[in-house]
């Protein structure tokens, strides 16, 4: 039992951390959301140099071959940054497919894709039929396509996209219409199911280590505001009814964290109650953004309702990614089905 | 990232698991289940259940062995509750002592307090209960007016020969009713600021001044009680920590009771699976009714398992050199609200059945867990003095 992270782990988010605050100011989440693409390629670049975006990549294909725990917590330190970049589906989900690829499909994608991932070359986008738009489509080259319970890996260039715009101006939703062929057909059957049950796992823990870095950013912003701020005289973080708001948001962030640890750990080691540990981080993660984000803007007021101001960088993504991959009472319904299906 | 017990640590799992089967009081065995501990009978029920598990050397696994333990560390106590709760073994009489009082004597006392007390302690024979609150010092804990004057000397000598004498009155004191000893703060200093001329005094319950009158509870029971002190004489010894020391030295005790000692996490997650189990059943009888509670079930199970993994992140830093600070505020937010939240929806579930009492007039096990839920917000610091805590010192926000 040590359930806590590495010096070389820690070492990568100070990097990451460092690269953010120098590239990823508010105003340069600004101009990527008024940016055709909604992100920078020079910053996707930088991160591939520092092998954020490669983290996942096999070191055969130029990656850093490394894992799930190792990626939690950078992909919890984008959300605390506001990274525009659409990281959770290249590392943790598109990666992973792509690894895992059976037969000789399998090996052609991933000689035609993973070093490419790894260079900063490729980025990779997830839609599942269910979702009325796919996220990060714009600007991806290779996109991991669900349809009929089919997965299929299919190039930008044989698709068609329809621009479907999104309250946060990073998320770059998109229509994707494409065919499939026995060519772009990456799994299917009962194999089908259990990798994009896999992958909607990640996925749920991926989005949720965002969201609780998001979240995190979010009650860090409200703090700030309440010691600065001051009415009747005195910082209005003095008040009770301000500190009680502070304090509960908080307290969700807190206990939502190590949720989302423990699902990127057993996700990595096929635990057989990953699926179960996925739902519940995602449940906490998106509870505990959707909270911070409301008490973050009641305790900034008016301000915080403003364009002008940063908070709606954070609260926006906080409200898109709560109900990504499954909003929190989807996940508490996963968990209570699993928890039921165990025979005491 | 390791989040495996070693094969030693789950032997050691093996054999607490063995040992309490063969032990816990239980219905099949007639042994069991014990009266209330809030009945002079079942506090001395409980009491004698104390004694049998310290002389298996289970009541104190973390303490050294020269006062009882089995110098276990920090993972195995977790291990040791986990079974515990899984067992559904009696609630520990002893707990005040035990739990809070302890780890302020392992950090404060003398060597010649912690022999005389730690031992008595452990086996049961000398069950303690806490005197805090006063009528006019709830929240306000530094507002305290109970006071202790010493006979002979300057105050603040504290030479042996000194005798202390206390006068004022305690309430709210959980076990207070049938306890041995008291341990408590009063005022040494009636010129110093509030939290200073504070000192902890250990106190014997049948010292001559002492009177205890018994507060019945929501459940009808005596499980906490005022007590009067009038002209009580205690010796130097028995104060704990420096005179004038008083506020520091129970801000540790209340540092156990809001961090990690006294809400061990399996006390929730064994709920929470009995939550489960509820809610099984009663979805068998009438799905579309429990259904209706069923974000709830999940709710109360996921918070239980995050008190549980948080609990292993805290555990892991203090196993590699680190404390445990005023974050143990957001644990007792946690934990008191967690249990709220699974106690209520249990009772939720039984929905017209759930104010029934059993045929001995007493509330049924979820009925009784709610009503103890209900003091956890309360206890220890109620929770707007901890969410005051967190902004104070976590996020850094003014004082008021």
């Amino acid at each position: 039992m040590h359930f806590a992270f590495d010096e070389d782990q820690l070492e990568f988010r100070a990097q990451l951390r460092a690269l953010a605050e120098k590239q990823c100011t508010p105003a340069d989440i600004r101009e990527a959301w008024a940016s055709p693409l909604g992100w920078s390629r020079p910053r996707w670049a930088a991160l591939a140099e520092m092998g954020v975006v490669g983290i996942t990549v096999s070191e055969e294909f130029g990656g850093m071959g490394l894992g799930l725990v190792d990626a939690v917590l950078l992909l919890e330190e984008a959300g605390r940054a506001g990274l525009p970049e659409p990281l959770v589906e290249t590392i943790a989900l598109g990666v992973p497919v792509l690894a895992d690829a059976p037969g000789q499909q399998g090996s052609v994608l991933r000689s035609r894709w993973l070093s490419a991932v790894a260079d900063g070359g490729v980025r990779i986008a997830v839609g599942m039929s269910s979702m009325p738009a796919v996220p990060g489509a714009e600007g991806a080259e290779l996109l991991l396509l669900e349809r009929d319970g089919e997965l299929h890996a299919v190039p930008a260039a044989a698709v068609a996209l329809t621009p479907r715009p999104a309250l946060d101006g990073s998320r770059r939703l998109a229509q994707v219409d494409w065919e499939p062929s026995p060519s772009t057909l990456v799994v299917s059957g009962f194999e089908a199911e259990e990798v994009l049950a896999a992958l909607g796992d990640r996925a749920a823990m991926g989005v949720g280590a965002v969201l609780v870095g998001v979240a995190d950013r979010l009650v860090a912003m409200a703090a700030q505001y309440a010691k600065d701020r001051s009415q009747f005289g005195k910082p209005i973080g003095s008040f009770q009814a301000v500190k009680h708001h502070l304090a509960d948001a908080l307290v969700r962030v807190e206990f939502a964290r190590p949720m989302v640890y423990r699902a990127a750990l057993s996700l990595s080691e096929g635990d057989r109650d990953a699926s179960l540990h996925a739902s519940m981080a995602k449940a906490m993660a998106s509870d505990a953004a959707t909270l911070a984000a409301r008490t973050a803007l009641q305790v900034h007021g008016a301000i915080g309702y403003t364009w002008e101001h940063d908070l709606h960088l954070w609260m926006k993504r906080a409200w898109a990614l709560a109900a990504a991959w499954g909003d929190a009472a989807t996940h508490r319904a996963r968990v209570l089905e699993i928890l039921l299906a165990k025979r005491p | 990232m390791d989040l495996r017990f070693t094969s030693e640590q789950e032997r050691f799992r093996a054999e607490v698991r063995d040992w309490l089967e063969a032990h816990v009081p239980s219905a099949s065995r007639g042994t069991g289940p014990l009266p209330s501990l809030d009945t002079a009978e079942g506090f001395e029920a409980h009491r004698a259940w104390e004694r049998v598990m310290y002389d298996a050397r289970w009541s104190v696994v973390s303490w050294p062995e020269e006062f009882g333990g089995r110098g276990a560390g920090l993972l195995e106590w977790i291990i040791f509750e986990e079974e515990y709760y899984r067992a559904r073994a009696p609630t520990r009489v002893g707990q005040n002592g035990i739990f809070l009082l302890a780890p302020t004597v392992f950090e404060f006392g003398t060597p010649e307090q912690k022999a005389r007390y730690l031992p008595a302690m452990a086996s049961g024979e000398e069950i303690w209960c806490q005197g805090w609150s006063e009528p006019d010092a709830g929240s306000d804990l530094a507002a305290i007016r109970s006071r202790a004057t010493l006979t002979t000397g300057a105050p603040g000598a504290g030479t042996e020969g000194d005798r202390w004498v206390l006068n004022g009155q305690k309430t709210w004191c959980s076990r207070g009713a049938f306890a041995d000893w008291i341990f408590g703060l009063f005022r040494s200093d009636p010129d110093a600021e509030r939290h200073r001329g504070l000192t902890y005094f250990l106190v014997p319950m049948d010292s001559p001044g002492v009177t205890v009158r018994p507060i019945a509870q929501l459940d009808g029971e005596t499980g906490f009680a005022e007590v009067f002190f009038e002209d009580v004489e205690v010796p130097a010894g028995q104060v704990l920590g420096g005179v004038g020391e008083g506020w520091k030295v129970a801000m540790a005790t209340a540092g156990s009771e809001r961090g990690l000692s006294l809400r061990s996490p399996a006390r929730y997650t064994e709920a929470a699976a009995r939550l489960v189990e509820l809610y099984r059943r009663q979805a068998e009888a009438d799905p579309g009714r429990a259904g209706r509670h069923a974000d709830d079930v999940a709710r109360a199970v996921i918070d239980a398992e995050a008190y549980r993994l948080q609990t292993y992140w805290t555990v892991t830093r203090v196993l590699d050199g680190g404390g445990v600070g005023p974050e143990a505020s957001m644990n007792k937010l946690f934990w008191s609200e967690t249990d709220l939240a699974i106690q209520s929806t249990a009772l939720a579930l039984l929905g017209e059945e759930a104010e029934m009492l059993g045929d001995d007039s007493r509330p049924p096990p979820w009925l009784d867990g709610f009503l103890f839920a209900l003091a956890g917000p309360i206890y220890a610091g109620t929770n707007e003095i901890q969410r005051n805590v967190v902004a104070e010192r976590v996020l850094g926000l003014p004082r008021a």
